[in-house]
């Protein structure tokens, strides 16, 4: 295994054109990411209207895997309905933690990130945006999440 | 016939190919490259004759001690109380019963807060600095909690030295206590604590110096610094973790309550009341880590084997070697640069986040730490979100911090 949370070429060009790196202002949903191990510190906001994702955008400061993860979520929850972004959750969340399946399943371009399963101490950079996305959905009270405190 | 004047016989250059030896852990491979450790201000490495002697005892020695008169137990108290001797000689504390063990510099500075602390009341304050160690931060923050005491900050520059222009305002009648850092553990900049101490003692306030990063790499003299309580952890001196040392001045320990209570810390113990035991024993409440300091021990036998000095002095040659190095890389900034520097080298690479060049940095073999070092408050006057750290023992190499620059071009490859 040779650097393969790096060596998708996806994660290097996501780190260097972060796709919906904005606010958006009249968001329903503002979650603030934080990740102290690592130092990255992204705002995450989400539209969500009618039981549906109808924008996201994030801003902020992180490593190659926090910022490549953040735009890759942003990309891939546009337009899903609340059930299909907790269930594309689940799912990321397992691609990158747990048995290590490697690339090759039918999430697409999400596939890249099973390359950090291999890399306990970074798997919190990765997974700083599909926490953030979770909390949006979930608890939309919570303004700020750690990935240092239990969500 | 005159006698020439004396000399001392000028000691050898070390041999670091026999040094390195000493090291089992170091003669391995990691991503199919040779191991270069440059995360000794995490933990050092542990020489064999430390881990001879944490084996022996467990194999041979292994009884309670300060207890039974069986032979074992004779043993385990002799090796004990010969740590705590060893100890006492190489920080030159006046007396063993300054020596107290705990299980590392955090938990000596966390006795200090609740057993000196208890002294405190709303109003008084408590003077650290701004490069501190989260552990020379929280204890007192909690103890102003509890106490209303204040606690007050000495600043930071840019360049990762403490800023001493107020610090006669900043020591005032209201100070209890000053604890700050003798070499930061972030930048390696290594205080002028010697000024601290006479500044808080022409008003009579007791100085802690948080001593963990400098214990391994230059001489420590307790007495000629003049502080009144020193810590530092074995782990990143040689030896093994879970063993520690507050040395403490005797008159100022005899003033002081017992932090824990229990076995071994009492004289008599009775249902109408307890009589405490004398020092250091007063602080050492329960089976201590027996093994730990007989591994303490063999690290400063080490230590001393070696030379404090000369260890001093080829950490300063990678230092100068290593600083020279890393400027030569491209969009590298050097954090804390101050003149009087550990081999501990903070940096950060322009369009590079520490924490992907820690990984792609182990892939090639090389260990380095990223992150904010336990030291957030002196991130953030930085402005960064962390930085890498490179920190160096006499035990490394200059083809290591060649490796290291190498590794630095190669990340730049995968990131940029």
């Amino acid at each position: 295994m040779e650097l393969e949370a790096f060596h998708q070429e996806i994660i290097l060009d996501h780190k260097r054109r972060p796709r919906h790196f904005r606010s958006l202002p009249g968001a329903t949903r503002r979650v603030e990411g934080n990740n102290p191990l690592c130092g990255d510190r992204l705002t995450f906001d989400i539209d969500v209207r009618d039981g549906r994702i109808a924008a996201a955008g994030f801003q902020g400061e992180g490593c190659a895997l926090a910022m490549a993860s953040a735009s890759l979520m942003t990309e891939a929850i546009q337009g899903l309905t609340v059930a299909e972004a907790r269930s594309l959750f689940t799912r990321v969340h397992d691609l990158m933690t747990g048995e290590c399946r490697g690339p090759g399943g039918d999430l697409g371009k999400l596939e890249a990130l099973s390359g950090v399963c291999g890399y306990p101490a970074r798997i919190k950079c990765a997974s700083l945006a599909w926490q953030a996305l979770r909390t949006a959905l979930e608890a939309p009270e919570k303004r700020e999440i750690s990935t240092e405190l239990e969500p | 016939m005159t006698a020439a004047p004396e000399r001392r016989p000028e000691r050898p250059a070390l041999d670091i190919e026999a040094i390195r030896r000493d090291f089992p852990i170091l003669q391995q491979q990691v991503h199919g490259q040779p191991l270069a450790y440059l995360d000794n201000a995490a933990t050092s490495q542990k020489p064999a004759a430390v881990i001879e002697a944490v084996s022996r005892y467990y194999r041979e020695d292994n009884a309670n001690i300060h207890r039974a008169v069986h032979t074992l137990a004779d043993r385990a108290t002799a090796a004990y109380e010969g740590a705590r001797e060893k100890v006492r000689r190489f920080i030159n504390a006046g007396s063993s019963r300054e020596v107290v063990f705990t299980r590392g510099a955090t938990e000596a500075i966390n006795l200090v807060a609740a057993s000196f602390g208890q002294r405190l009341r709303e109003g008084d304050e408590i003077l650290v600095s701004h490069l501190e160690h989260h552990a020379n931060i929280v204890p007192w923050q909690q103890l102003c909690e509890r106490t209303g005491a204040t606690l007050r900050v000495i600043p930071m520059t840019a360049t990762g030295e403490l800023d001493l222009a107020d610090l006669d305002g900043l020591i005032n009648e209201r100070t209890r206590l000053v604890s700050v850092v003798h070499v930061s553990n972030v930048f390696g900049t290594i205080n002028p604590v010697e000024r601290i101490v006479e500044a808080a003692h022409a008003r009579e306030i007791p100085v802690l110096l948080d001593g963990a990063q400098a214990t391994p790499h230059a001489p420590v003299d307790v007495q000629s610094l003049g502080c009144d309580f020193y810590v530092f952890s074995g782990h990143k001196m040689y030896g093994p973790t879970g063993i520690g040392v507050l040395y403490g001045r005797e008159a100022l320990l005899e003033t002081m309550p017992p932090y824990q209570t229990g076995g071994d810390m009492i004289r008599t113990v009775s249902f109408e009341g307890t009589e405490f035991n004398e020092l250091p024993f007063r602080f050492e409440a329960g089976t201590p880590n027996i093994a730990g300091a007989v591994g303490l021990g063999a690290a400063v036998d080490y230590l001393e084997g070696v030379g404090l000095e000369r260890i001093a002095a080829r950490e300063q040659e990678l230092l100068a070697y290593g600083t020279q190095a890393l400027e030569s890389v491209e969009g590298l900034s050097i954090v804390g640069t101050a003149p009087r520097k550990a081999a501990v080298l903070s940096f950060v690479v322009e369009d590079m986040h520490p924490g992907d060049m820690g990984t792609i940095l182990d892939h090639q073999g090389v260990a380095v730490r990223t992150g904010h070092h336990c030291a957030m408050p002196a991130m953030q006057f930085l402005g960064l979100p962390g930085t890498t750290r490179a920190s160096l023992a006499f035990y490394n190499t200059f083809e290591e911090v060649d490796r290291l620059v190498k590794a630095l071009a190669f990340a730049r490859e995968v990131l940029g």
